[in-house]
């Protein structure tokens, strides 16, 4: 049978500094640009965080506005203040530079993160505050040390800065003297992953409400690496995550696939949920400093605020079908093969029509198709274009070249059946997959029968191979039928119907002797 | 006779648009000599 979707969990971390701090449009131009204009003004177009929370496409990632809600606001959104300015959602949650901070020093199990002894006072207690947060994490929290060390350990020990409102407030230790794949720098980038794929996890478990060790497998499908000069990306990201989350009967393991890695991750889940090698699996992915104020060049020369300044995270949860949530569909998944080709009418064709032929459904017949969802006013500003659009027309246009569609009604499949787009620009995250919250919700509300997740990666980054890469899976609404691994199945039921029957029979026939 | 017939060509595809390979391709069938070819993601 196929498995289904329980729940998600979408954070965001708002993180100014770190934008400035580690984001490789900001370091690179302080190596071979340092006196820039652009980094002299960059300071001056850092949101509050008050304007984060103020800031449409955040509050439809974290589950308080709606895609379609969204899609009524004129573009662009970056000078629209929304009316929602919660930083708690139903999805997820918002969380403050400084609280983020802290969890990064909980999720470090190698004495790595250093953060000053004031710095820790003044802040923990948000931290504490925060309803995902419990005490097993707060328990990591360790007092602090002196300023005085910090500022040692940068100046000597090649330790990478971690700054709040400005102000140097920690640092991270390299994990090694000599290994390049331990160094502060990629230290810092793994244990920021690690700390929003583990706040993706406790926000599932606060959503789905799922006891943590039914959760019995995690894959982690982000883009960071970890491992020593033996084993560069080695891994294991997943178990390291669920070991802070507390999901002790967990094991797990790692996906990579660049953007298209999370689509790939879900297929994975529900085909090991499917095959009854395990029960409940969590995927999950961290966000990436790297890409922090990517960027920025263009939306500081356009007088816009730095827009990428969310550390995203998240997290899926795929468990037997139990009748009622949306199911995976694994009969529907379109493949961009090795042979495919790159052209853009074969990669759509082998990801959105041939799944579909297969399965004797039209393009109409998807509800809404969910491409990367990147949101379109850091693209647009970016010269970028506005990608999930150009997806859909590029869909649609296949579809009336196959006689699906009429030419005339191009122009409404593309907002009748797509989403705009309102994920930050994190790489794996927009990947399709910030849509499946929403469409869960309106699948169990009866308002839509199926959405494709449609997953793109740009395996030539890596320069082992020009190959793109491709992947798309239908979530449908579900049939209610219920697995009988998600409970007493039927044949359980008529068997305890029989035994009864016949126990109160021979108790007659007791009576009657 | 096309524009690029003899005319050394730099490419630069966009991975959600036109990939290089592909531009690599018309160019070359248009005659000229394709000299770098690279997709680009600019998200």
């Amino acid at each position: 049978m196929n498995s289904v979707i329980k729940g998600v969990g979408y954070v965001l971390a708002h993180t100014p500094d770190m934008v400035i701090e580690n984001g490789t449009t900001q370091t690179t131009e302080r190596i071979v640009n340092p006196e820039s204009e652009y980094l002299k003004e960059l300071p001056n177009h850092l949101r509050s965080f008050d304007e984060a929370l103020a800031y449409w496409p955040n509050q439809v990632y974290i589950g308080n506005k709606t895609p379609m809600e969204l899609a009524e606001i004129e573009q662009p959104w970056y000078d629209k203040a929304c009316d929602e300015t919660s930083r708690y959602g139903a999805y997820g949650q918002m969380m403050p530079e400084d609280e983020f901070i802290l969890l990064m020093q909980a999720c470090d199990v190698f004495d790595l993160v250093k953060l000053e002894r004031g710095f820790v006072s003044a802040h923990k207690d948000a931290l504490a505050q925060n309803p995902v947060i419990d005490e097993s994490i707060m328990a990591r929290i360790v007092e602090g040390v002196d300023a005085s060390e910090i500022e040692q350990l940068i100046a000597d020990d090649h330790a990478e800065r971690i700054c709040f409102g400005g102000e140097l407030v920690g640092c991270v230790k390299p994990a090694h003297d000599i290994d390049v794949n331990l160094s502060a720098e990629i230290m810092l980038e793994n244990i920021v992953e690690k700390a929003s794929s583990v706040l993706s996890l406790l926000s599932l478990v606060h959503n789905t409400g799922i006891a943590k060790d039914e959760i019995e497998y995690v894959i982690d499908c982000s883009e960071e690496a970890c491992g020593d000069m033996n084993q560069r990306g080695g891994g294991n990201f997943a178990k390291a995550a669920a070991e802070i989350a507390g999901l002790t009967a967990a094991t797990g393991s790692d996906v990579r696939g660049f953007c298209a890695a999370p689509t790939h991750a879900l297929v994975e889940a529900a085909a090991l949920v499917a095959s009854g090698a395990y029960k409940t699996v969590a995927v999950t992915a961290g966000g990436c400093t790297a890409k922090l104020g990517m960027n920025g060049k263009d939306h500081v020369k356009k007088g816009l605020p730095i827009l990428e300044d969310m550390v995203a995270g998240l997290a899926v949860l795929v468990t037997v079908n139990d009748g009622v949530n949306p199911e995976i569909d694994l009969s529907v998944l379109g493949r961009h093969t090795v042979g495919t080709g790159s052209a853009p009418q074969v990669v759509i064709g082998s990801l959105v029509y041939d799944p579909l032929e297969r399965a004797g459904l039209k393009v109409t017949d998807v509800d809404y198709f969910s491409p990367e969802l990147q949101n379109p006013d850091i693209t647009k500003f970016a010269g970028a274009g506005d990608v999930p659009a150009s997806n859909y027309k590029m869909i649609g246009a296949l579809g009336v070249k196959r006689g699906e569609l009429e030419r005339t009604q191009l122009a409404d499949f593309v907002s009748q059946h797509g989403f705009v787009g309102w994920a930050p620009t994190q790489g794996h995250i927009p990947s399709g997959v910030p849509s499946i919250g929403y469409a869960r919700d309106a699948m169990l509300a009866g308002d839509m029968e199926r959405v494709m997740i449609i997953g793109k990666g740009s395996l030539f980054l890596g320069r082992m191979t020009n190959l793109f890469d491709g992947v798309s899976v239908l979530i449908k609404r579900n049939e209610g039928v219920q697995d009988e691994a998600a409970g007493v199945s039927e044949t359980e039921v008529k068997s305890m119907i029989a035994k009864a029957m016949r126990e109160f029979a021979a108790t007659l026939i007791e009576q009657a002797e | 006779m096309s524009i690029l017939a003899g005319k050394k060509c730099v490419v630069i595809g966009d991975r959600d648009g036109i990939p290089g390979e592909a531009i690599s391709a018309c160019a070359a069938s248009a005659g000229a000599e394709v000299i770098f070819s690279s997709t680009e993601c600019f998200v």
